[in-house]
């Protein structure tokens, strides 16, 4: 939820923000991980590919093309300039296959190169919106540098909570019972005091969706250091914090999701065959589950919006039909603000320039309505209308099967 | 009667000059809603024309319900403005007896609506209806009191009470029920958004004291477990039978929840989830929403009320 951006632009803006981080330098290439080994003039660095999914750690690095095994860990330690560089040219420009990625992985073409950092121990932390309780919930546990998930199922106990009150905020007696029911101590406890401070400024600040640091460390001499941070933002808040676009990475970004957004559209992919054009998110979720309950699958989430028009549903069909998976279009519009005999003629409009050649079913109904149907119905183009959604997903449910 | 609003409802519409407040505010007096006045900041005395009713702009919420004695607000500001104008209007009507706001806006700051929805919790006399919701209505034999962007003509007055997370998907659950005889009580629009005011909880008590309420639609969708607790709590509290349905049975895990959100749900969230939750409390499912007036008979006819 919300603009994710790389560790290393996190890890600018925690140093920005009061929070402690080693120090590092974000590389493109092999020569600028050199470069940056003799800068941070330090025995031992990491090595680190940036992309915005976690589990780098244990991802696999692969040849794009040949997807040959290049190296097991994107995350490596490195002890000399000679590691970096090796490490560095398997990763560059290679495949990163982590948890989170799935199979197609993601082409690395960011790196960081930190300083080591000698560690006691590794708690989690992360800072978010708690929509049950309508506050900013801050979470930490002593099992830090593991799946975090796997801790609150196995474990919930070793997850500690302290909520902010909206109005007040963090109350400074929480946090000190927070990072004492860590097992912190002493300049350590002080330490982390002022991490949670700093990070829940930062967030407000900010307008984060969520701030994630797994691993949190202590280091041997007792130092609170953020050694990972994962950011995301809130988009509805874009309009405050122009500075965000200059962190945005699009290649890290579905490029169909940013077109479809420019026309107003909100647009998922997904693996099936229908593709489906609705208005309103909710019966756009509802018409992709009537699909799979008609036997078939949903090719993609794809709300048209309150306000679309006739330019941005011929977007809506050519971001369907741009997926050769899809081997027909349910269109399921509920008229409130829009017009069904407005949608009708777009369709027609749309399906003639683009040359439809998939079976299309239509299903219409309140503002206008009958008047929608009425003009397909008496169209040349080649239409099925319904008046019920389950109608409308059996009809398309069928007209595919019938191709196959 | 009806839940929160009727026809002796005053409303007032923040953002009344703008293109939405205008647009929505125009179709809300065709349905015969009681707009009495609307608030833009700075062009207070201007007086509007809606559909043959004349309309007058004040400058400020606290001015307009003294004028006019309002208490309902609906909101159709920008997203930017529109948490200072939540926060503005439950101060004015908490000075002033109390009153219901509804936020039709989408696309307003979380951080933004966690701070209004805390202001609007230290008003006792206020309730907040949305963010990002198509808003509330009571439809009665002419028209009715409409205080959204919902198409009226699609409703008419009845026994069933909805409540939805959902636009469109609740007038597909207007339209379900009027495809089995039955009209509506009211239909609440609690909005999509991750922090809002009213849940579907309270919207279920509400329900479950109002006389003219004999059953409940209610319409949720993937995400949070506001669904479950509404569930349990239902089994507990509810004697009206419940139809429910959950939208996103088919959306892909991980695409709108964030990745440390799933922790605090403890994997709760997912429609699967939700649903079991509604059977485990007794709440007639429907899994597909053309299957809702089929699903509301049967629960009206276990009741003997059909």
């Amino acid at each position: 939820m919300g603009m994710n951006i790389h560790e290393y632009q996190a890890k600018a803006i925690f140093n920005e923000s009061g929070v402690k981080v080693v120090k590092g330098i974000h590389c493109t290439n092999v020569d600028e991980a050199l470069n940056a080994y003799d800068e941070l003039n330090t025995d031992i660095v990491a090595v680190k590919s940036q992309i915005h999914a976690g589990g780098r750690g244990k991802g696999v690095l692969y040849d794009p093309i040949t997807n040959d095994l290049i190296m097991e860990g994107g995350v490596k330690i490195a002890f000399s300039k000679e590691e970096v560089g090796r490490y560095a040219s398997s990763i560059i420009g290679k495949k990163l296959v982590t948890k989170q990625t799935g199979k197609e992985g993601k082409i690395v073409n960011n790196l960081y190169i930190e300083s080591g950092c000698n560690i006691s121990h590794e708690y989690y932390l992360a800072i978010l919106i708690d929509r049950e309780a309508k506050s900013v919930l801050v979470m930490g546990s002593t099992e830090g540098g593991v799946d975090i998930e796997e801790v609150a199922e196995k474990t919930p106990e070793a997850i500690h909570k302290i909520w902010a009150d909206p109005l007040e905020g963090l109350g400074s007696e929480d946090v000190t019972m927070f990072a004492e029911s860590l097992g912190l101590e002493g300049e350590s406890k002080h330490e982390m005091i002022e991490m949670v401070n700093a990070l829940y400024g930062m967030f407000l600040e900010r307008d984060c969706s969520m701030i994630e640091i797994n691993p949190l460390v202590k280091s041997e001499s007792g130092e609170i250091i953020a050694l990972d941070g994962k950011v995301s933002f809130d988009d509805n808040a874009d309009f405050r914090h122009p500075w965000r676009n200059n962190l945005r990475d699009l290649t890290e970004e579905e490029e169909v999701e940013i077109r479809a957004n420019n026309y107003g559209l909100s647009y998922v992919k997904l693996d099936g065959n229908i593709g489906c054009l609705v208005n309103g998110a909710g019966l756009a979720m509802a018409s992709m589950d009537v699909i799979k309950l008609y036997g078939s699958e949903p090719a993609n989430f794809l709300d048209i919006g309150g306000g679309a028009t006739r330019e941005s549903i011929t977007a809506a069909f050519e971001i369907i039909l741009e997926d050769k998976n899809v081997e027909g279009i349910l269109v399921n519009i509920f008229g409130g603000i829009i017009q069904c005999d407005m949608v009708a003629n777009s369709v027609i409009e749309a399906s003639k320039e683009i040359g439809l050649d998939v079976p299309l079913v239509v299903r219409f109904s309140g503002t206008n309505h009958v008047e929608g149907t009425e003009i397909l119905n008496k169209s040349d183009l080649n239409v099925h209308t319904a008046t019920t959604l389950a109608e409308g997903a059996e009809k398309i449910v069928n007209l595919t099967r019938r191709g196959n | 009667m009806s839940i929160w609003v009727d026809e002796n409802s005053k409303i007032l519409i923040q953002g009344i000059t703008g293109k939405q407040g205008t647009f929505h505010g125009t179709r809300m007096i065709e349905y015969d809603t009681n707009v009495v006045g609307g608030v833009t900041p700075g062009k207070g005395g201007q007086k509007l024309n809606f559909s043959g009713k004349e309309i007058t702009v004040y400058d400020s919420m606290q001015e307009a319900i003294l004028e006019t004695g309002a208490n309902v607000s609906v909101i159709y500001v920008p997203a930017r403005f529109a948490s200072a104008a939540i926060v503005e209007a439950a101060n004015a009507f908490q000075e002033n007896g109390g009153g219901l706001i509804v936020c039709i806006t989408e696309g307003i700051p979380i951080l933004d609506m966690v701070t209004a929805v805390a202001n609007v919790r230290k008003c006792p006399d206020v309730r907040l209806i949305g963010p990002n919701c198509p808003g509330i209505i009571t439809p009665r034999e002419n028209g009715g009191c409409k205080v959204g962007i919902m198409p009226g003509f699609i409703h008419a007055r009845g026994r069933i009470g909805i409540v939805s997370k959902s636009g469109t998907l609740t007038y597909e659950a207007v339209a379900q029920t009027m495809s089995v005889g039955e009209g509506q009580s009211t239909c609440v629009g609690i909005g999509g958004d991750p922090v809002n005011g009213t849940g579907f909880i309270d919207c279920l008590q509400a329900f479950e004291n109002d006389n003219q309420t004999e059953a409940i639609v209610l319409i949720g969708e993937i995400g949070g477990t506001a669904e479950e607790e509404a569930a349990e709590w239902a089994s507990k509290n509810m004697s009206k039978p419940i139809v429910g349905f959950v939208a996103g049975s088919t959306a892909p895990p991980g695409k709108r929840m964030g990745h440390a959100g799933a922790i605090i749900s403890g994997g709760k969230g997912t429609a699967e989830e939700k649903f079991a939750a509604f059977e485990r409390a007794g709440i007639y499912v429907a899994r597909d929403p053309s299957e809702i007036g089929n699903v509301l008979i049967k629960a009206l006819e276990d009741a003997g009320i059909k």
